[in-house]
């Protein structure tokens, strides 16, 4: 089976990885040490899974909002994003 | 509870994994790939990094689609949800009343999407049609062809109709399941019908309320075939709401680099929405201003 019709390319594989990995990684975690839902900055009671999706959805939005309003390099908001992400899984 | 006492359960999940890879994961990276590239065909494709983002999210056509998309979608659930309630509260709870008015209810939901868009043609045609010549007949002009007022009033109208009634039947349903005990109670309590609705029926509706916005809320901001029969985007770019012009950028003009990369800013605004929708009314009623489940 020729995977051509799905058009892959490097970047968009490498980025289908690194979610997946974060979902494997998240399924061990919580089978090792479940999660507990707690309220941080957030004004919902949220569980690990639902920092990981509240952290994935704000990168996301982001990085549009990168692309829409400014001009500058892209990395600096996947840099922003990673910051969003860790302050949203530690103190979310 | 312990929820982690037997996982063996989890392989019963498998069948339906491997059926929503199949019909939503591959798809949808499949989009995230053509999304970065140039593709004029098989085999043939430039990787083209975020410039479709760029084009897409500066492009002001489609800022004004998403406007009226946004107006659409407000209007569908401020009309739908409270009518779809009084409607509910309004049918009788016994007798042969019920099946009755469950299976009139029930009909708009059963014609097919592109049917109504035609029903709805010929239903305002301003010459021919009971509503338009009627309209036009009292001395007020109307014409959805030609005016984009009258388009709009038209497409909201044809949407309330279609689609009221699943709010009805899933209040209705959430009406049904409250148990007798709490009215007897506010019978006792001397409680008036408002706050017997205000603190009995509409918390106890909550969960199939959150479904019916959550739906309602999805399909008219994905809405195609109704308005796309039944104005085709028009007059002008009136009634273009987003899936309208997607299809336009897709199909007309055989841009999928831009389509897919505009599918996927699609994709995330009505996850966010849903998703604050979800959250909005979980926490509705639950005397946690903040949160809380």
């Amino acid at each position: 089976m020729t995977l051509e019709w799905m058009a892959w390319t490097t970047p968009t594989a490498i980025f289908f990885v690194c979610i997946a990995l974060m979902l494997v990684g998240m399924t061990v975690w919580q089978v090792a040490m479940p999660s507990i839902e707690r309220r941080g900055f957030l004004p919902i009671d949220t569980t690990r899974g639902d920092r990981l999706f509240i952290g994935l959805l704000g990168s996301a939005y982001i990085h549009l909002a990168w692309i829409g309003l400014t001009d500058l390099n892209l990395w600096i908001a996947t840099g922003l994003s990673a910051v969003w992400m860790l302050v949203t899984m530690r103190w979310g | 509870m312990d929820k982690w006492q037997d996982n063996r359960a989890w392989f019963m999940v498998l069948p339906v994994f491997a059926i929503v890879a199949i019909s939503a994961i591959i798809p949808l990276m499949t989009v995230v790939n053509y999304s970065v590239q140039d593709i004029f065909g098989p085999g043939q494709r430039v990787f083209v990094g975020t410039e479709w983002f760029k084009e897409v999210l500066t492009n002001s056509r489609l800022h004004d689609a998403f406007i009226r998309q946004l107006i659409f979608s407000t209007l569908v659930l401020v009309i739908e949800i409270p009518l779809g309630v009084l409607v509910a509260l309004a049918l009788p709870k016994r007798g042969w009343g019920v099946p009755v008015s469950l299976v009139l209810l029930a009909l708009p939901l059963l014609i097919p999407w592109n049917v109504i868009g035609t029903i709805w043609i010929i239903f305002t045609r301003p010459d021919i049609g009971l509503f338009g010549a009627a309209i036009n007949g009292l001395g007020i002009s109307f014409d959805h062809t030609a005016n984009p007022l009258d388009a709009w009033v038209t497409v909201m109208l044809m949407e309330v109709w279609h689609w009221t009634p699943l709010v009805v039947l899933l209040a209705y349903a959430g009406l049904r399941a409250i148990p007798e005990a709490y009215f007897q109670a506010a019978r006792i309590d001397g409680a008036s019908a408002w706050a017997t609705f205000r603190y009995i029926q509409l918390p106890k509706m909550r969960g199939v309320l959150t479904i019916a916005v959550l739906l309602r809320f999805m399909d008219s901001f994905l809405i195609y075939a109704e308005p796309f029969v039944l104005t085709g985007g028009g007059p002008g770019n009136a009634t273009t709401f987003l899936s309208i012009h997607l299809v336009k950028m897709a199909v007309g003009q055989f841009d999928l680099g831009p389509a897919a990369a505009f599918s996927l800013i699609y994709f995330l605004i009505v996850l966010l929405f849903s998703w604050l929708f979800y959250q909005a009314l979980q926490n509705v009623g639950t005397g946690d201003k903040g949160g809380g489940r």
